[in-house]
């Protein structure tokens, strides 16, 4: 097991080796290149921008650059942001609890959900229950995100004015923890409804599975009520592939949701990364882009641990 | 046991068998009832955004300032928006766009992971370690951000463009499917017989391995339009893919937004035609599945 984790570790190097080459070379070629901000500034002269490639380290050549950047970037070093001046590191502090506070609550949210009912369809397969969950799911499986977004605010904040259409507190609000809590429903229902419909088709299926095995013959013939059944042995088995399923969704938690993100005004990881997309700020987008590919790689190789380990029956070889 | 004589020439051109595996298929899909109402659906759909001059007496770009922001009407049965142009009408010529697109998208993914399948599952060995590698790295970048860096760097898209970044950023799936067919495919009797008497890496390719790893591909490829269709509108939404005037289901969407207060169908009637092409498209893909590719799950992404 231990090597298992230390071998995956090291096949992952490569790739993550990959990624930072790709992080730094995708924004090194973007059209007008870092200085892209000052184009068209008819005060920047070509003496300037002589100077500040020189400043900046930009007239080496690029191995040389790119090891400079890899350099300061695993010493946390990332840089100061072209848009704003301030350091990278600092800009993503900033609205990492931002991400981590929607996507968690939405996190929680869709497990809350999902589990009773996936385990509802599945117990009443072909139920009128069941087709409802169906039919829903696929549903939501088809909906835009941001259309669903949109028609939450035109609903609930536009015609019945009930919450807040974006943003995460009202402005001098910011300590009141019900003024807070109206902020996130909007955009928690939004992501919770698209998501949720995935794991309850996951652990159905999986629920489906484990219930027609034979151990479970066995426990009902030992007369273990429907409840124990279910959700001690049923349940415990069928929930291993969606722990995987929950460690891939893990990244989306620090990387957060751009375009709900976007619709609700709300200040976190998405945001910073479309505001320094638009701007050319490529100190941050190269930033985020190597933080969000390495969580992938890493909750990749979590889920795949994960898995081996709740279920004894996968050899690891 | 009557008449085993054969007609004259009979034997002489014998008419091929259909398949019996895609009949069933096909008889398996027949059954799948929300799939034949989808395709209808879709169909109807296609057809009349294809025959939007004829079905709309509307020109979709003509402002008429005297007629902004009419609610729904017998007139204008979604309305019309802040420049006084018919939304119906918008809505069939951005179908147009967005059904395209939608469908080209997946025509440049499927080609491209297909090809990419192929030689890694056929030739193995360090192709394979390499092409696999990649697809592991591309899968390792946020769709999303990929999607936005490229709406940036081209200044907003033209249709051709949006259809050959959606298609370069989708293709990993197949190209994963395609290669775990053909590495189980290619140590299997037939091929192995088809070796023997001396067929060709390309005749074995294309005469045995492909043909039999078509039903996933066919799945992946009907899937892959509804999630096309949905990162087309999402981009255009943010302002990044189809650029106005030219309609789609997106940008239209995008207008909506500064006018929800007052306008609100502009936002909901946009967004129906996408839910309603995207939702029966998965519809299709589904029953494509049952008939098809029993085995086999699903996930959501891009959020």
């Amino acid at each position: 097991m231990g090597r298992y984790v230390v071998r995956r570790l090291i096949q992952a190097l490569p790739l993550l080796f990959a990624i930072s080459v790709v992080s730094f070379a995708i924004l090194k070629f973007t059209p007008g290149g870092p200085l892209a901000a000052y184009e068209g500034n008819p005060d920047f002269t070509e003496a300037d921008r002589l100077r500040l490639e020189k400043a900046f380290g930009l007239d080496q050549p690029l191995p040389v650059q790119y090891l400079a950047w890899i350099g300061n970037f695993l010493r946390l070093d990332w840089g100061y942001s072209f848009a704003s001046h301030q350091p990278v590191l600092q800009l993503i502090g900033e609205r990492l609890p931002n991400t981590i506070y929607l996507m968690g609550t939405v996190f929680v949210v869709v497990l809350l959900l999902a589990i009773p009912i996936g385990v509802m369809t599945a117990v009443k397969q072909y139920s009128v229950f069941d087709h409802a969950v169906t039919g829903a799911t696929f549903a939501f499986l088809s909906t835009p995100t941001f259309w669903l977004g949109l028609l939450l605010i035109i609903v609930f904040g536009l015609q019945l004015r009930w919450l807040p259409l974006g943003g995460m507190s009202t402005p001098g609000l910011e300590q009141d923890i019900g003024d807070r809590v109206r902020h996130l429903i909007l955009p928690v229902m939004t992501l919770s409804l698209v998501q949720v419909g995935g794991h309850v088709r996951y652990l159905r299926a999986s629920m489906l599975e484990t219930i027609g095995q034979d151990f479970m013959r066995t426990a009902r013939a030992k007369g273990l009520s429907e409840r124990v059944l279910v959700l001690r042995h049923a349940l415990k088995n069928a929930a291993i592939p969606l722990v995987t399923i929950v460690a891939l969704d893990l990244p989306e938690l620090f990387v957060g949701a751009l375009v709900t993100e976007q619709i609700f005004g709300w200040p976190g990881m998405g945001r910073l990364f479309w505001d320094a997309a638009t701007r050319s700020d490529y100190p941050v987008l190269q930033g985020i882009l190597a933080v969000s590919s390495t969580l992938i790689v890493l909750s990749n190789l979590v889920a795949d641990v994960l898995y081996g380990y709740l279920d004894p029956r996968i050899r690891f070889s | 046991m009557a008449d085993i004589a054969l007609k004259p020439g009979a034997l002489a051109a014998p008419v091929a068998k259909p398949r019996s595996q895609w009949r069933l298929a096909a008889e398996r899909f027949m059954a799948h009832r929300l799939a034949l109402v989808s395709i209808f659906v879709l169909v109807a759909l296609a057809l009349l955004a294809a025959a939007a001059p004829l079905v709309s007496p509307y020109d979709p770009e003509r402002t008429r300032l005297l007629d902004i922001y009419e609610p729904p009407s017998p007139v204008h049965p979604f309305g019309t928006d802040s420049l006084g142009r018919d939304l119906a009408t918008r809505i069939l010529y951005g179908g147009r766009v967005s059904l395209a697109v939608g469908f080209l998208a997946v025509t440049v993914a499927i080609s491209f992971g297909t090809f990419v399948g192929m030689v890694a599952g056929y030739y193995g060995r360090w192709i394979d370690s390499v092409l696999m590698r990649l697809v592991d790295m591309m899968y390792s970048f946020p769709r999303l951000f990929l999607l936005i860096l490229f709406g940036v760097f081209f200044k907003g898209m033209t249709v051709t463009v949006v259809v050959i970044v959606l298609g370069l950023l989708s293709w990993m799936t197949t190209s994963r499917l395609v290669r775990a067919q053909f590495l189980s495919l290619k140590e299997r009797e037939f091929v192995v017989a088809a070796r023997m008497i001396g067929a060709g890496d390309r005749r074995i390719i294309l005469r045995h391995l492909l043909p039999n790893s078509l039903a996933p591909i066919i799945v992946a490829a009907t899937l892959g339009v509804a999630s096309a269709i949905i990162s087309e509108s999402t981009l255009s939404f943010l302002g990044l893919g189809i650029q106005p005037p030219t309609p789609s289901w997106g940008n239209m969407l995008r207008d909506a937004t500064s006018d929800m207060d007052k306008a609100p169908w502009l936002a909901v009637f946009p967004g129906l035609a996408i839910f309603l092409a995207v939702v029966s498209i998965n519809f299709i893909g589904d029953g494509l599945r049952d008939a098809l590719d029993p085995r086999h799950v699903q996930r959501r992404e891009g959020a």
